[in-house]
């Protein structure tokens, strides 16, 4: 009962917010229901016993890449209407990607009710008992260690091609020499004087 | 408390686990904002007694009801939205950020099996929770449309997810150690951990800095002295807070004050010994657990406030050096330096 109230309360919430993601006039409200999105779907993964990916899902799309998102989208002066403009043009690719979507959900949907798909007969079958960091994690370092490793190579590969793609050289720019700032000493810096009255300092 | 509901009272599972985490939820935030009200006031007072002054001494006795007084005051003051801040974000940021502070002490473990939820991702929960906290100062910060607020917001946002990835490595290495996400496992396993007798992960030689970073990085988490440069009042204002009056400010107010008890918590639960008494000695047990926690917070509180009255603020490119290029590659560093320990233990002799 708890269960379906809170899956119906998630699954509504998600399907709202992901509609005023993309229909809500002010880029920043955007982000903000695009985050709501991602929170409730990370609820939907609690529901069906995923915690580790859903507090995955907190921490890396909620917790960082939205905020980045945020940060940008704030900072960038965005004009709604020039951004409506574009809509004409890009219905025809956005109507085929949601056709092509929905295709596919329909197919799965299709095989899964004719029985097609069998939950006990996959590579890993899923052990009840086993918290799922555990099983995830046997899994990954195991028999996919290589796959893997792979994927977090090409992260890495795509993340210096990021640096080295933004990198400007900025041969003028000063920089704070922190050792030297760290080795300065009072008594380098500062002198105790007694002048005279009336005779003022001389620096 | 479910097994109360369920079997003495006779409600179904279901609605009995409701009730049962509806009354734990207001057992552990009702004594939390006392406990913020409080150490709002011993904050004033330790600050004071290091500036050689009184602090607060009018309000009650010793001026113990100094933070009740506040309360009131804001509560009876008019909330004021600046005409030109965006009126939704302006009301809900303050709202984020007090939600933030409360909802992680769902799975702090106060004694053996006293917890909200005791469950098996507890830390991950904890990074989770605590990563949106970011949220509710540059929210605030932009939605007040004012100038001082949004550089605040942009310093607070780039502060908090550059510490949280050196809080991030920490965790890891204390996972590693404890073979657990859970909080009381981490707990547990910290049992009799210094040749059986020190409970704590402190004593031990691979963490013991660990501990360090996780400390100053929690002080930048929370935005505490010296890295309180989201509302320096000398460059700022009052950093993010400054279009913000009456309740709204105080939820700020009193978010970042649970925030600070949070990461109390969380320092004396990770590699202090929790609820765990310091030495693993059996009469020491007679004390309840929680009661060990508290006074492991409060320990942690004031050196929080001793650093707040005696540590002089940093400036902007310090503290992201301090971050970027000394805690991460260090925290790192430390990660492959416990997993290898550990994968040389198991090395079959």
């Amino acid at each position: 009962m708890i269960q379906a109230l809170a899956f119906y309360l998630f699954a509504i919430v998600v399907i709202v917010s992901g509609a005023m993601t993309i229909s809500s006039r002010n880029p920043v409200h955007s982000v903000m229901w695009l985050i709501l999105a991602f929170f409730n779907a990370a609820g939907l993964m609690v529901i069906v016993g995923a915690e580790f990916i859903a507090m995955l899902l907190v921490i890396v799309y909620v917790g960082a890449v939205a905020v980045l998102f945020l940060f940008v989208v704030m900072m960038l002066d965005i004009e709604v209407a020039s951004i409506r403009a574009g809509v004409a043009r890009y219905a025809a690719i956005g109507l085929a990607l949601a056709v092509a979507l929905a295709a596919e959900m329909m197919i799965a949907l299709g095989a899964w009710s004719a029985g097609k798909i069998d939950l006990t007969r996959r590579i890993a079958p899923v052990d009840a008992t086993v918290p799922n960091i555990q099983a995830m994690g046997n899994l990954l370092y195991t028999r996919y260690l290589f796959v893997f490793e792979g994927a977090g190579l090409v992260l890495l590969v795509a993340m210096i091609g990021a640096i080295v793609l933004t990198h400007r050289d900025r041969s003028g720019a000063r920089y704070q020499n922190i050792a030297r700032q760290n080795a300065r000493r009072p008594q380098d810096a500062t002198r105790n004087v007694k002048p005279e009255i009336g005779q003022g300092v001389q620096l | 408390m479910t097994s109360f509901f369920n079997t003495t009272v006779g409600l179904p599972y279901g609605w009995a686990w409701f009730l049962a985490t509806i009354v734990g939820i207001l057992i552990i935030a009702l004594p939390l904002m006392l406990a913020v009200a409080m150490i709002i006031y011993a904050d004033r007072k330790i600050w004071a007694a290091m500036a050689l002054r009184r602090g607060p001494n009018v309000v009650g006795p010793f001026g113990l009801l100094q933070s009740f007084a506040d309360g009131l005051k804001v509560f009876l003051q008019e909330t004021i939205v600046p005409a030109a801040a965006n009126r939704g974000l302006f009301l809900l940021a303050p709202i984020i950020t007090f939600t933030v502070a409360l909802i992680v002490w769902a799975v702090v473990p106060f004694q053996s099996g006293v917890v909200l939820a005791d469950i098996n991702v507890g830390l991950l929960y904890v990074l989770a929770a605590s990563s949106l906290g970011v949220y509710g100062i540059i929210l605030s910060g932009w939605a007040s449309n004012s100038k001082y607020p949004f550089y605040s917001a942009l310093r607070a946002a780039a502060q908090m997810v550059s510490y949280e990835v050196a809080i991030g490595f920490v965790l890891i290495s204390v996972v590693l150690w404890s073979g657990t996400f859970n909080l009381s496992g981490i707990v547990m396993a910290q049992k009799g951990h210094g040749l059986g007798i020190v409970n704590g992960f402190w004593i031990n030689p691979l963490l013991f800095p660990m501990a360090i970073v996780f400390f100053i990085s929690a002080l930048a988490e929370t935005q505490r002295a010296p890295f309180d440069l989201t509302e320096a009042e000398s460059e700022l204002v009052a950093g993010y807070q400054t279009e913000y009056s009456s309740m709204s400010f105080a939820l700020f107010w009193l978010g970042e004050y649970a925030n600070v008890i949070l990461m109390c918590a969380l320092n004396a639960t990770l590699f202090w010994g929790g609820w765990l008494p310091p030495i693993d000695w059996a009469p020491l047990y007679v004390v309840p657990g929680i009661i060990w926690l508290f006074a492991k917070m409060m320990f942690f509180f004031f050196v929080f406030s001793w650093v707040k009255a005696t540590v002089p603020r940093y400036r902007y490119d310090q503290l992201m050096r301090l971050g970027w290029k000394v805690f991460l590659p260090l925290s790192l560093f430390w990660v492959f330096l416990v997993s290898g320990y550990l994968m040389y233990q198991r090395v079959p002799m």
